[in-house]
Parts: C-alpha cells; sequence; structure tokens
C-alpha cells in the first residue's frame, strides 16, 4: 500500500530530466535526490515529501540505464511511479532498487496535489480527493516479492548460496 | 521460431514462446564506470565471487582520464577490483568506447545473449547477438549468479530497401525511421534490421541502427549475419568458425514495416526529443556554436572518414568549436595512419582521446546556456551536454561537418 501527494507530469519524461548526467558522478542517494526533477520542474526537489506518487504519460524513464534515476526519486520520497508506459531499462531499474512502478492510464484521473492511494497486490489506485478509481495488472509475484523486500540487493542477499 | 526466441529458448534451456518469462543464463556481461555502482551492490548481497570471469568485461570510457576527484577514486575502486579479482578482460581508460572496443576485441558473437549497464548494449545487434541494457544492481547479480530474467519480446521487423543518395547514410535512416514510429514506437520489442539497405551497409553502419534502436525504446536491435558479417568477424574472433545457416529470418515476425529510403534527403533530430525529426532543410541557416563528431553511434572510421572528406582542404567556421571523438584507440591510430586526424586538425578540429567524450555532458566540450550544438550523437534531450537552455541537434558526419564549416546546420549534399 502506497499513498500520497500527486505529481502529474506528460510523455516521454527521460533518465536526463530525471537526474541529469552532470550530477552522475556522485553515488550518494541523498545528493542525488537534491537534483532529481530538476531540468523539468526545479521546484519538486524542494518540496516533494515522503510518500508523494509520480504520475505520468507513455514512455516514463527513456533514455538511459542509470539506476541513479530511480535512487534519486525514491531517495527524495517516492512512494510510487505510475506510468501509462514506462522505458523497459528505468522499469527493471525500479523494482530493483524497491520502487513500486504501476504501468496504468491515470494521468486523466488525477492533477498535482491530489491525494492518492495505491493496492499494489489489489491493483487499485485511488484519488482520495475525487473518489475516483483505477484498477491495474498487479506485478507477477516474484517481482512483487523483490518489491516487498525493498529490492534486489536485500532479495539476493537472502537467497544468495542457499 | 523468431531471431528473440532462438537466443533465449538456448540461453533458459527449454523451447520458449513470446510473452514467457525466463530465467537466461549471460554469455557476456559489459559494464563501464557504473562497475562502481555495480561493485556496491555485488558486495552488499554478500556475493565472494564472479560467476565466470572470462565472460565480464569491465572498462572505463564515460569519464576518461578522470574529470574529477569523484571519478578518480572510483576509477580507482574498480580498477583495484578488476585486478584483485584477476579479470581477464578489464580495460582501463584508452581503448574507447565499450560498443566498439567490445565487438572490436572480439567479445561479440552471433546469437550470443548480451547484457550491458549501459542503454546502448543493443549495439551489438549489428553482429546478431541478442544484446540489450540493465542497470548496475541487476549487473551485480549477473556477476553474481550468471543469469537474469527476461520476457520473451514480441518481434518488430523492418524491411529497408533503396540505395541511399550521395552523402546520405545509415545515422540518416535511422534518425527517419525513429521519426516516423516516436520515441516508445518499438517498447519492448526486438526490432529486426532487415532488407537491401541494410544488407549494403558496412558492419559499421549497422551499428548505428542496432546502436539507436534504443532510442524508439526496443529492448533489442538485430541485424542477421551475413557473407559481410562473416567476413568481419574473422578478422576479430579467435578461431571463428563461419556464420550459422539460420538465425530465424524465415520466422515469421509479430510485426512489420516497410521503409524506401532511396529518396530520403539528410536527417536531423531537433530539440529535446529524438524523434523530433525533420529533412535537414527545413532547419538550414540555424546558428550553431559547437559541432561533435563522436560516440557509439558515429566515431567509427568511416564516420572521421566521412566528415574529413567535407571538411578537406576547407576550415571550420569561426564561431563554431569542433570536436572529434574516435570511438576507439584502434579508430584513433589508424586514422592518424592515414593522415585523417592531421587533416581534420588543420581545417580547426579540436580531436580529444577515445571514450565518451561530451556526448552525455560529463566533461570534454560542455555547452552554455542559450548555445546550439550539433552532434553525432544519439541523444539530444535537455541538459544532455551541459545547460539545461541549450539545444542539442543529432545528425550524420557529413552534416554535422558541413554544419561545422558553415556555422550553421547546412545540407552536406550542397557544399
Ligand atoms: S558515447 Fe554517449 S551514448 Fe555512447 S556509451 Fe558513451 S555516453 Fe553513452
Amino acid at each position: 500500500m502506497a499513498s500520497g501527494r500527486v505529481w502529474k507530469y506528460g510523455d516521454h519524461v527521460n533518465t536526463d530530466l530525471i537526474i541529469p548526467g552532470r550530477y552522475l558522478d556522485d553515488y550518494n542517494a541523498a545528493s542525488l535526490a537534491a537534483h532529481a526533477m530538476e531540468d523539468i520542474d526545479p521546484s519538486f526537489a524542494s518540496s516533494v515529501r515522503e510518500g508523494d506518487i509520480i504520475v505520468a504519460g507513455r514512455n516514463f524513464g527513456c533514455g538511459s540505464s542509470r539506476e541513479q534515476a530511480p535512487l534519486a526519486l525514491k531517495a527524495a520520497g517516492i512512494g510510487a511511479v505510475v506510468a501509462r508506459s514506462f522505458a523497459r531499462i528505468f522499469y527493471r531499474n525500479c523494482i530493483n532498487v524497491g520502487l513500486p512502478v504501476i504501468m496504468c492510464d491515470a494521468a486523466g484521473m488525477f492533477n498535482t496535489g491530489d491525494r492518492a492511494e495505491i493496492d499494489l497486490a489489489a491493483g487499485t489506485m485511488r484519488n482520495l480527493d475525487t473518489g475516483g478509481c483505477v484498477r491495474f495488472d498487479p506485478l507477477p509475484d516474484f517481482l512483487l516479492e523483490v518489491l516487498e523486500e525493498g529490492g534486489l540487493v536485500p532479495y539476493m542477499k537472502g537467497r544468495l548460496g542457499r | 521460431m523468431t531471431f528473440a526466441q532462438r537466443v533465449l529458448s538456448r540461453a533458459s534451456g527449454r523451447n520458449v514462446a513470446t510473452g514467457d518469462i525466463v530465467q537466461a543464463k549471460v554469455d557476456l556481461a559489459m559494464s563501464h564506470e557504473n562497475s562502481a555502482l555495480v561493485l556496491s551492490s555485488f558486495r552488499e548481497i554478500g556475493a565472494e565471487r564472479i560467476w565466470d570471469p572470462s565472460k565480464v568485461v569491465v572498462l572505463f570510457d564515460h569519464r576518461v582520464p578522470a574529470n574529477t576527484i569523484k571519478t578518480a577514486e572510483s576509477h580507482r575502486e574498480v580498477r583495484s577490483f578488476a585486478r584483485g579479482a584477476g579479470l581477464p578482460n578489464f580495460y582501463d581508460m584508452g581503448e574507447g568506447i565499450c560498443h566498439q572496443v567490445l565487438p572490436e576485441k572480439g567479445h561479440v558473437r552471433p546469437d550470443m545473449l548480451i547484457v550491458g549497464s549501459d542503454s546502448h548494449t543493443t549495439t551489438y545487434g549489428a553482429l546478431g547477438a541478442f544484446s540489450t541494457g540493465i542497470g548496475a544492481t541487476e549487473m551485480a547479480s549477473v556477476w553474481a549468479t550468471g543469469k537474469i530474467w527476461m520476457r520473451v519480446p514480441e518481434t518488430l521487423r523492418l524491411r529497408i530497401r533503396g540505395r541511399l543518395g550521395t552523402r546520405v547514410r545509415s545515422k540518416d535512416v535511422i534518425l527517419n525511421i525513429i521519426g516516423q514510429l516516436g520515441a516508445d514506437g518499438a517498447d519492448y520489442r526486438c526490432v529486426e534490421f532487415t532488407g537491401s539497405t541494410v544488407d549494403a551497409m558496412s558492419i559499421a553502419s549497422r551499428m548505428v541502427l542496432s546502436n539507436m534502436s534504443i532510442e524508439m525504446g526496443a529492448k533489442a536491435g538485430v541485424c542477421f549475419p551475413d557473407a559481410t558479417t562473416d567476413r568481419w568477424l574473422a578478422a576479430r574472433v579467435p578461431g571463428w568458425s563461419g556464420i550459422a545457416a539460420d538465425y530465424g529470418q524465415n520466422a515469421v515476425p509479430e510485426e512489420e514495416a516497410e521503409f524506401d529510403v532511396s529518396s530520403l534527403a539528410p536527417q536531423v533530430a531537433c530539440p529535446h526529443q529524438v524523434d523530433n525529426v525533420c529533412d535537414v532543410t527545413e532547419v538550414e541557416g540555424t546558428r550553431i556554436d559547437q559541432a561533435v563528431l563522436g560516440s557509439c553511434t558515429n566515431g567509427r572510421l568511416e564516420d572521421l572518414e566521412a566528415a574529413e572528406a567535407v571538411l578537406r582542404g576547407r576550415k571550420v567556421h569561426r564561431d563554431v568549436r569542433f570536436i572529434v571523438v574516435p570511438a576507439s584507440r584502434e579508430i584513433y591510430i589508424e586514422a592518424a595512419e592515414r593522415g585523417m586526424l592531421a587533416s581534420l586538425a588543420s581545417s580547426g578540429a579540436v580531436i580529444v582521446n577515445p571514450g565518451c567524450g561530451p556526448c552525455l555532458g560529463g566533461h570534454q566540450g560542455l555547452l552554455a546556456a542559450g548555445e546550439r550544438c550539433i552532434s553525432t550523437t544519439n541523444r539530444n534531450f535537455r541538459g544532455r551536454m551541459g545547460s539545461p537552455s541549450a539545444e542539442v541537434f543529432l545528425a550524420s558526419p557529413d552534416t554535422v561537418a558541413a554544419s561545422a564549416i558553415r556555422g550553421e546546420i547546412s545540407d552536406p549534399r550542397r557544399l
């Protein structure tokens, strides 16, 4: 279950917008978070709150394989990313760093600032301000498990050498 | 079976169908500077050794020589790990861009399943490998286990026919296709590049197609091996035994599309999206401050050759900084021996060491606010090459060279 305020964006939000290349020599999640979404939304990093949710259009996260993109969003406090479609590497990276991703065409139902609630296992997303609800296909079980354990590192840690 | 089904069936040890999720054995795993991130996850998961050091390649190309103290420190850490772990395929700075160096050194063969912690890992599809990008943490898990989960993708076969006109190249073909299909036009799918235009292309030109297939969202971008591939591999791969008869060319793909490129004009991708493509004639006259020739898309010998042919005996416009980045040491040496580097430098080019150069906005030619650049690289996203208010236009080596001379975007056919 995730709930928080919505940040809404359009189509094709690329990884350079999520975290620009000029910050990539730094692997520290907190310093990455300070620059998250800087080139598309300069107000994001300073006003995002723990648990907030990104709702976007098509092809979210297109571009590079930089894991710093989901890391920056997660460290900034984002609790889930919802988009009509995702670029595949970004999608995998989110699961691997333990950031829930949901493929769902929800942009029409939300405005920036609306409060949303997501039930990952049931596959539902609600707008707590308007009462609207939208359904999505839940992730396959083994990916939900990776997410529940907080990402691929904790997931592997428990399983390596078994 | 399609190409994708064949490779993933072999790699997972069972006959797969499109849509299946499989555990596949990886044949080759590449990572560059982000090996530092891979390494920290690798240690965190408690892994002790790399599953098969002979199948791992690590190199530095994004920030070479080190551009900041942080980079120098992370290089040092990876370097000492690579030496300690006895990685036989560790290339320190100076060999060039991963996507040129791996094929050059004979690591890439048809039918392989290759993963790299870089989105342009699709490039190796030009030699008939199923090759795709992953993130750093996932690479750590590959280092530890040699395996990865994958969904067997649908196939989109592109039949490209027609002879390319003078000063029109594979870069123009792929930009045009991305412009038509869109930045997510091939999402999740395995793209196959076929047809007479592709058959006539060199391996370097095919690499441009496979490289940029990620810019329309493809999981892999493949050119079927043929006599050209065979000759190329024979010169590179130790013990090469020749190409197979069948790579899935005759399978029925989920979708097909046709492109006739016989009357294609040079193409330009305008800011700030790769699929924002038009004929060069529509943006001719746009003033530029910088021109870049290089990257894993167009930093190969034939690209330097094309630009040099346009520039020979001419000068770069006095208001333009023209930066040339050979993709690898091998290319650098050959271009030097053939006199191409001297000729480019005489025309006014600044030639920097092999590597990614300014492509990702790390160093070696960042843009100031409001500046404009035309580049042979593969991404023009806002902020990609420096200031978020700078603009990047993408084009072929010929168009970039012609524009460098005139100081404005120019049609290379009319020089
Ligand atoms: S040249 Fe550019 S696109 Fe290619 S690997 Fe380097 S940074 Fe990435």
